[in-house]
C-alpha cells in the first residue's frame, strides 16, 4: 500500500488534479452561525457540557473581535454569516465502526488523493495480506467536518498511542483534551483562533506516553467537499515527557468558483525532553489563473516546549489556497527547549500568501532556527512576517533567521517583515535575507543542455528550497518537489 | 552534407527593427573539421555563437542555419541542443542550490529521453563524471557544489569542458574559452577539447588570440568583421593575424 501521495495529487496534470467533487448526501447546516448552531454542532458530537460552554465563551469573545488587518492581503470582506458551520457525509451519521461502514464513495474519494485507507487488516485485526505490504504511516482523515477513519489505531494502541479524532478523545480521554486544549492557542488569541475555538468540528488528537517512540509517522488528510462549507479543524498534539512523534498534514480541496474559508487551530505541547516533528504539505485548491475561487487558509499553529530540552520543528511546503495567513509558532518556555521553522511557500497566478512564524524565547538557552523561502511567480504576492522574541528571562537565547525570496517573472512581488524584540542583552539574534531572480541567463544555460524550460525552473526551484526539503520526512520530500513543478507550470514563457 | 552550414545569416540584436549585427555570413563546417573565428571586438563573434544557440534577444531577419541539413533556425534552444548543438558559455552561469551532479544529470537524462535513449544508472554515471572532472583537475568536491557557485574562472571554463565530453555534442561552439584562462589552465581546456574531437563531430571556436590555436590546431581560420566573414585560411592565417592585426584587412 502506498504512502498518502501528494504525486498521485498532482499527477501530471496542467490543471488542479484534486479538484473533483465527492458526490455523497451531506448533512449540513444552513449558513449562519449563532449560540444555536454551536450548541447543535456540540449536541451532534455529543460533547460533555464543559466543551459546549467552552465553545460559547469562545464565540462570545469571537463576536467582541475583528479581523486581523495588518496583513499583506487583499480580498474582500468575508461574510462569516454565509457560511454553514457544519458538513457531514450523511452516512456517517451514527459514525463508522470500521472501514466497510464507511461510504464506498468517500472511500473511492480517498483512493483517488492516494491516501492508503485500506488498512482494514490493521483495523479488523485480520492477518496482514503478505501481497500488499503495509504502509509505515498511520493515517486520519477529515472530511469537511468529520473524521472518517484513522488507520493502524491497533498498532499504535500497542505502543501506547493515542491517535484518534479530536471529538472521539473527548470521550474516550477527557482529561487530557480538557487539560490541554486551548492550553497553546487560547480561545481569544486572534479573531480566527476564537471562530475556530467556537465551532470546530473535528480534526486530530495525539498523545504519546513518556518514553515512547511513536512506531510510524501519523498523518491527517483534510479535505473540505461541501459547497459553501468552513472547516474548522483542531489538532491537539502532546508529546508526554521524552516522547517523540512525527506528523504529517495533507490537504486538498475540490475547485469551486466561490472561496472557501479554512481557519485551523493545531497545538503541541512537548513535554520535559519530547521532540515533535510537525510536516504539512498544503495543497488547497488556489483559485484559477485570474483568482477566481480558491481557499482562504487562515491558519493558527502553536507549539509549546512546556519542558527543558523539549524541541518542535515544523516544516510546510504551501503550494495552495488563494490566501495563506499562517505562522506556526513555538513558545520555547523550558530550559534548553529547541525551536525551528522551516518553510517553502510559492505562490503562483494571483495567490497571495502572508506567511511566517514566531519564536517566543523564554526559558534559559533556548534556541531557534526559521529558514524561509518564498517563491512567487505570475501575479502573486508572497510575504514573510517573523517575529523573534527574547524575553528578559531568556539569558543566552539564540536564533538563526534565514529569509529568502524567489522572484519568477516581473509581474510578482516578495515582502519581508522580520520583526526582533530582544529584553536581554546576552541573547544572540541573527538574520539573512536575499532576494533573487531565475534570470534568463540561468535558464538559458539550462535549455543549451537540453533541458526545458519548466523543468529548468522547477530544478532552480527545488535547488532554492534544498535545506527546506531536507527537513521533510523523505516520502514527503520527493513529492513535495513534484508539487512546486505542477503548481509552476506555465509560470515561465 | 555539412556537419553546420550557415548561409547568408543576417541577425539583429533584439526584435526584427534591432541593430543589424550579421550582415550575410556564409559558413559550412564538415565532420572532424575544427574552425577558427578570429575578429575584433564588435564583429559580431559572440553573436554568431548566441543565434546558432538560439539565445533569445536576437533575430534572424535573413538566411538559414542547419546542423546536419535539420533546420535550427525554428527549434527551441533546447531542442538545438538536443539536436547535438552544443556551447561552450564564456561567462558560465551560476545556479545556486543545483548541484552541478545533479545538473549534468539532468542534462543527460533530457539528452538521452530525446533521442529515445536509456538514462544512465546513477552509479555509473557519478563513476564517469567523477573520472572526466579528475583528467581536468577537477577536486570531486566541486561536483557536489552549486553549478558553478563560486567557482573560479578557470574552474567554470573547465566545467563547460566537462560538460562538453560527458555530453559528446556533434557540433561545438567554444565562445572565448580561453579569455581569462592562465597557461596551465589552458593546456587542461585544450587538451580536453582534443580529446573531445572526432571524425564525426566538428568544433567551432571563438577566440580572440592565436595563443589557443597552438593547443589546438584549427583546420580552417575565418576572419569576421562587420558581420562578414572576411577571410579565411589555415592555421597560419591566425599567426598571420596575430603579427599584424586586423586592419590590414578591413
Amino acid at each position: 500500500m502506498s504512502q498518502p501521495s501528494v504525486d498521485d495529487l498532482v499527477a501530471a496534470r496542467r490543471e488542479y488534479s484534486a479538484g473533483f467533487i465527492t458526490d455523497v448526501e451531506a448533512d449540513t447546516l444552513p449558513p449562519g452561525l449563532n449560540e444555536d448552531v454551536i450548541r447543535f454542532i456540540s449536541a451532534r458530537k455529543d460533547e460533555p457540557d464543559w466543551l459546549t460552554e467552552w465553545r460559547l465563551q469562545a464565540y462570545r469573545q469571537w463576536q467582541e473581535m475583528s479581523e486581523p488587518d495588518w496583513p499583506h492581503l487583499h480580498y474582500p470582506k468575508i461574510s462569516f454569516q454565509d457560511i454553514s458551520y457544519y458538513s457531514a457525509p450523511k452516512s456517517q451519521a451514527d459514525g463508522p465502526r470500521s472501514l466497510d461502514e464507511v461510504d464506498p464513495e468517500l472511500l473511492r474519494t480517498y483512493e483517488k488523493l492516494g491516501i492508503p485507507l485500506h488498512e482494514q487488516a490493521a483495523l479488523a485485526g485480520v492477518v496482514p495480506d503478505p501481497e500488499q505490504p503495509s504502509s509505515n504511516v498511520a493515517v486520519d482523515v477529515v472530511f469537511d467536518s468529520v473524521s472518517i477513519a484513522t488507520t493502524f489505531k491497533q498498532k499504535l494502541a500497542d505502543a501506547g498511542v493515542i491517535f484518534c479524532p479530536i471529538s472521539e478523545a473527548v470521550k474516550s480521554h477527557p482529561e487530557l483534551v480538557k487539560k490541554y486544549l486551548g492550553s497553546v492557542v487560547p480561545q481569544r488569541d486572534n479573531f480566527y483562533a476564537a471562530l475556530n475555538s467556537a465551532v470546530f468540528s473535528d480534526g486530530s488528537f495525539v498523545y504519546i506516553p513518556k518514553g515512547v517512540r511513536c512506531p510510524m509517522e501519523l498523518s491527517t488528510y483534510f479535505r473540505i467537499n461541501e459547497r459553501n462549507t468552513g472547516q474548522f479543524e483542531r489538532t491537539l498534539i502532546i508529546a508526554d515527557a521524552g516522547s517523540h512523534v512525527s506528523y504529517l498534514e495533507g490537504c486538498t480541496a475540490p475547485m469551486r468558483d466561490e472561496n472557501q474559508l479554512h481557519a485551523a487551530v493545531v497545538e503541541l505541547v512537548a513535554l520535559e525532553d519530547a521532540e515533535i516533528k510537525y510536516s504539512t504539505v498544503q495543497n488547497w485548491y488556489p483559485g484559477d489563473e485570474n483568482g477566481r475561487g480558491g481557499i482562504y487558509n487562515f491558519v493558527t499553529k502553536r507549539g509549546l516546549c512546556a519542558g527543558a530540552r523539549a524541541k518542535i520543528s515544523w516544516t510546510q511546503v504551501e503550494t495552495g489556497s488563494a490566501i495563506t495567513w499562517k505562522y506556526p509558532s513555538v513558545v520555547l518556555r523550558g530550559d534548553d527547549s529547541v525551536g525551528e521553522f522551516y518553510s517553502v511557500a510559492l505562490t503562483n497566478n494571483r495567490q497571495q500568501a502572508d506567511t511566517g512564524t514566531k519564536m517566543i524565547h523564554m526559558g534559559k538557552n533556548t534556541r531557534s532556527t526559521i529558514v524561509a523561502k518564498g517563491i512567487s511567480a505570475g501575479r502573486s504576492d508572497s510575504s514573510y512576517r517573523g517575529l523573534v522574541r527574547v524575553s528578559p528571562t531568556a539569558a543566552h537565547a539564540r536564533n538563526f533567521t534565514q529569509c529568502d525570496s524567489l522572484l519568477i517573472g516581473d509581474l510578482c512581488g516578495a515582502h519581508t517583515f522580520p520583526y526582533i524584540e530582544n529584553k536581554n542583552n546576552t541573547a544572540i539574534i541573527e538574520h539573512e535575507a536575499s532576494t533573487s531572480k531565475v534570470s534568463d541567463d540561468q535558464l538559458f544555460a539550462c535549455q543549451q543542455r537540453g533541458i526545458d524550460t519548466e523543468k529548468a525552473v522547477s530544478m532552480i526551484v527545488n535547488g532554492f528550497c534544498k535545506e527546506v526539503f531536507r527537513e521533510l520526512p523523505m516520502e514527503f520530500a520527493v513529492e513535495a518537489g513534484k508539487l512546486l513543478e505542477v503548481s509552476l507550470e506555465g509560470a515561465v514563457g | 552534407m555539412s556537419l553546420l552550414e550557415v548561409k547568408d545569416l543576417h541577425a539583429n540584436v533584439g526584435e526584427e527593427d534591432g541593430q543589424e549585427i550579421l550582415k550575410g555570413l556564409n559558413l559550412q563546417i564538415q565532420a572532424g573539421e575544427v574552425h577558427a573565428i578570429m575578429g575584433p571586438n564588435g564583429s559580431g563573434k559572440s553573436t554568431l555563437a548566441n543565434v546558432l544557440s538560439g539565445r533569445p534577444g536576437y533575430t534572424v531577419t535573413r538566411g538559414s542555419l542547419s546542423l546536419e541539413s535539420e533546420d535550427l533556425s525554428h527549434l527551441e534552444p533546447h531542442e538545438r541542443a538536443q539536436a547535438g548543438l552544443f556551447l561552450a558559455f564564456q561567462y558560465p552561469v551560476e545556479i545556486p542550490g543545483v548541484s552541478n551532479m545533479e545538473f549534468l544529470k539532468a542534462s543527460t537524462d533530457s539528452l538521452a529521453k530525446a533521442h529515445n535513449a536509456e538514462q544512465p544508472d546513477a552509479a555509473s554515471f557519478i563513476r564517469q563524471v567523477r573520472t572526466l572532472a579528475e583528467t581536468l583537475d577537477l577536486d570531486p568536491q566541486f561536483l557536489k557544489r552549486g553549478v558553478n557557485e563560486g567557482f573560479s574562472g578557470g574552474e567554470k571554463k573547465r566545467n563547460e569542458i566537462l560538460q562538453l565530453l560527458l555530453l559528446d555534442p556533434k557540433m561545438a561552439i567554444l565562445d572565448e574559452t580561453d579569455s581569462g584562462l592562465d597557461i596551465d589552465a589552458l593546456k587542461v581546456v585544450a587538451e580536453g577539447v582534443n580529446r573531445y574531437r572526432s571524425a564525426n563531430n566538428g568544433v567551432l571556436l571563438i577566440t580572440h588570440y592565436q595563443r589557443l590555436l597552438d593547443y589546438i590546431v584549427p583546420d580552417v581560420v575565418h576572419v569576421l568583421a562587420d558581420g562578414q566573414i572576411i577571410q579565411s585560411g589555415d592555421k597560419n592565417l591566425a599567426l598571420e593575424l596575430e603579427a599584424k592585426g586586423y586592419t590590414w584587412l578591413t
